[in-house]
């Protein structure tokens, strides 16, 4: 009998007494979904079971999910777009190959907004992930499949990726644990692009130590990813019991504004007391300019996405218009025919800020706003350790709720996205439900560059009074 | 708002052929977000340096020797070139950029 809501810890705990055996878990998943995916359409593709399984590794014999943006070589992978309906990866992305060395195994791939471009997941070619907590809500997104995989018992944990908030706010809103790191810690190599100068790659999991765990195995420089760092990892798992009295934690007076739900501010406001009580030295803070994060963002990331996605042309891989009697045709037909109506308006908003004329007013202006932010959080840092706030202004909303008013769902981005465009770590933990929904409130926690260990910390004391 | 005449020109400059319904969809949502985008004018940047990437890495370099880390094999061959909808042997096929008119 394999128990319910395994971690990454419990499951090696099991494999290691032989309560089960790696093809026995990897068995109980694979049913799991099966049953339930018709449902949850968490899962775009769903893996037979290798023929070995690797006893040595941290994560030997624990089966993971993947969002369906990263590459695993020989296997069907869609970024939730038509354009790559048919696609199968050439290689394996570096966090794979990573995985795989520690003896991970592979469920299947998780559902998301198109290229990763949402916050609903509602975005996705292939239909929507309903939340497992309320079916007629959304999971958040983009990572939206990997979380609510997550939250339904689908897999033991699960990557993702953030380029505004796809890991921190539909963990949120399910209820679960999701870690953005530092811009630079992890490859993106075979991660297909979305905007490369935000990007970053990290776990979904039910435990903050498992988050720690997956951490430890995806760091590192990759010859592939010439924006990964070449520093020292430290063992992210060593150093989370450790006494949090004392530590310094900010709290931004621009957080609490109009827009942030009362019930998500009640969660919040009862979490900040609770650091108060462990020990920790709180204090109001300000980041002056995070009125024109999202603003600069939304310049930002979509010229980004304007660029990264001109490979899709119909010409080397993916879909290609029968239709089309020129080159240009071909071009035009085959992405008019293959993107969805978000990566459609994403790319035009940035081919319009990167455009002649409107280059200096919009492009140039955002980056120079992202430095504004970037300053913001180092001077905060410079009188807190951590900054503390909500993940998302709201909890898990309805099913086709926002889906005709793209600025609103831009919105839910608010508290993530500064992260983001300063390169920061932040992790969201659940912090119990919202009074009005009765769905999970995530609390966000932010750290300096390359002090995930911290922010893990936090979190991780946290999680153990919640 | 922006114009009709915008819109299809910024189609153009992303290689997107617009439906006509899609045009008008495009047209309200995307004055909308830059509309809200106006916000940064608020900002006072006079002083400030654009700041494109977080890392502070400067001109990540390496040697200039070949690397051998994807050997060409059938298989992989296969995957890169054998996924394009026009190919000759191990070539991808392109229709022609010039047309004899």
């Amino acid at each position: 009998m394999i128990p319910e809501k395994l971690t990454i810890r419990s499951a090696r705990e099991g494999l290691a007494r032989g309560d089960f055996s790696a093809p026995e878990l990897f068995e109980h998943y694979n049913k799991r979904i099966r049953a339930q995916n018709g449902e949850l359409n968490a899962f775009l593709t769903v893996f037979d079971a290798p023929e070995e399984f690797d006893t040595e590794g941290t994560l030997a014999g624990v089966p993971c999910a993947i969002k369906d943006n990263m590459l695993i070589e020989g296997t069907r992978t869609t970024a939730a777009s038509k354009i790559l309906d048919n696609y199968t990866a050439a290689y394996d992305a570096t966090v794979i190959k990573k995985l795989r060395s520690a003896g991970a195994v592979f469920l299947g791939k998780t559902n998301l907004d198109e290229f990763a471009m949402g916050t609903s997941t509602e975005n996705s070619a292939f239909g929507p992930t309903r939340n497992p907590l309320d079916t007629d809500r959304v999971p958040g997104g983009s990572s939206g499949g990997s979380a609510a995989a997550i939250a339904a018992d689908l897999a033991v944990f699960a990557l993702g990726s953030d380029t505004g908030g796809s890991i921190r706010q539909p963990a949120a809103m399910c209820g679960i644990v999701g870690l953005k790191p530092t811009y630079g810690r992890i490859s993106r190599h075979g991660l297909i692009a979305m905007a490369s100068s935000f990007d970053q790659i990290g776990p979904l999991t039910k435990t903050v130590y498992d988050a720690a765990l997956v951490l430890n195995e995806l760091c590192g420089h990759d010859v592939f990813d010439s924006t990964t760092v070449d520093r020292e990892i430290p063992d992210f798992t060593a150093n989370l019991d450790r006494s949090i009295k004392g530590l310094r934690v900010g709290v931004p007076k621009e957080f609490f504004r109009a827009g942030l739900a009362k019930e998500v501010e009640e969660r919040i406001r009862a979490t900040i007391k609770k650091l108060e009580d462990m020990g920790c030295q709180v204090s109001d803070i300000s980041l002056p300019n995070f009125e024109y994060a999202l603003a600069a963002y939304y310049i930002a990331v979509p010229s980004e996405i304007s660029a990264n996605l001109a490979r899709f042309d119909g010409i080397r891989y993916g879909h290609s218009s029968k239709k089309a009697a020129t080159l240009l045709d071909t071009y035009l037909e085959s992405r008019s025919e293959g993107f969805g109506p978000e990566p459609k308006r994403r790319i035009m908003l940035g081919a319009y800020a990167l455009s002649s004329g409107y280059y200096d007013a919009y492009y140039l202006k955002a980056q120079k706003v992202r430095a504004l932010i970037k300053k913001d959080f180092d001077d905060a840092f410079q009188k807190v350790d951590v900054i503390v706030g909500p993940t998302s202004p709201n909890t898990a909303f309805k099913i086709g709720e926002k889906a005709s008013d793209p600025l609103a769902l831009y919105l839910e981005d608010i508290y993530t996205v500064p992260l983001n465009l300063a390169g920061l770590p932040g992790i969201s933990i659940p912090c119990g439900n919202g009074e009005d929904s009765g769905m999970p409130v995530g609390f966000q926690i932010t750290g300096r560059s390359f002090d995930e260990a911290t922010v893990l910390r936090v979190a991780h004391q946290l999680e153990q009074i919640t | 708002m922006l114009s009709d005449k915008e819109v299809a020109h910024i189609a153009k400059l992303a290689r997107i052929e617009l439906k006509p319904a899609e045009k008008d969809g495009l047209k309200k949502d995307l004055s909308s977000i830059l509309d809200y985008i106006g916000k940064l004018n608020e900002a006072d940047t006079s002083s400030v340096q654009p700041l494109y990437q977080t890392t502070g890495l400067v001109n990540s370099t390496r040697s200039d020797e070949p690397r051998k880390e994807f050997p060409m094999t059938e298989k992989l061959n296969e995957l890169l070139i054998g996924q394009a909808p026009a190919k000759h042997d191990h070539f991808i096929k392109v229709r022609p950029v010039l047309n004899k008119k």
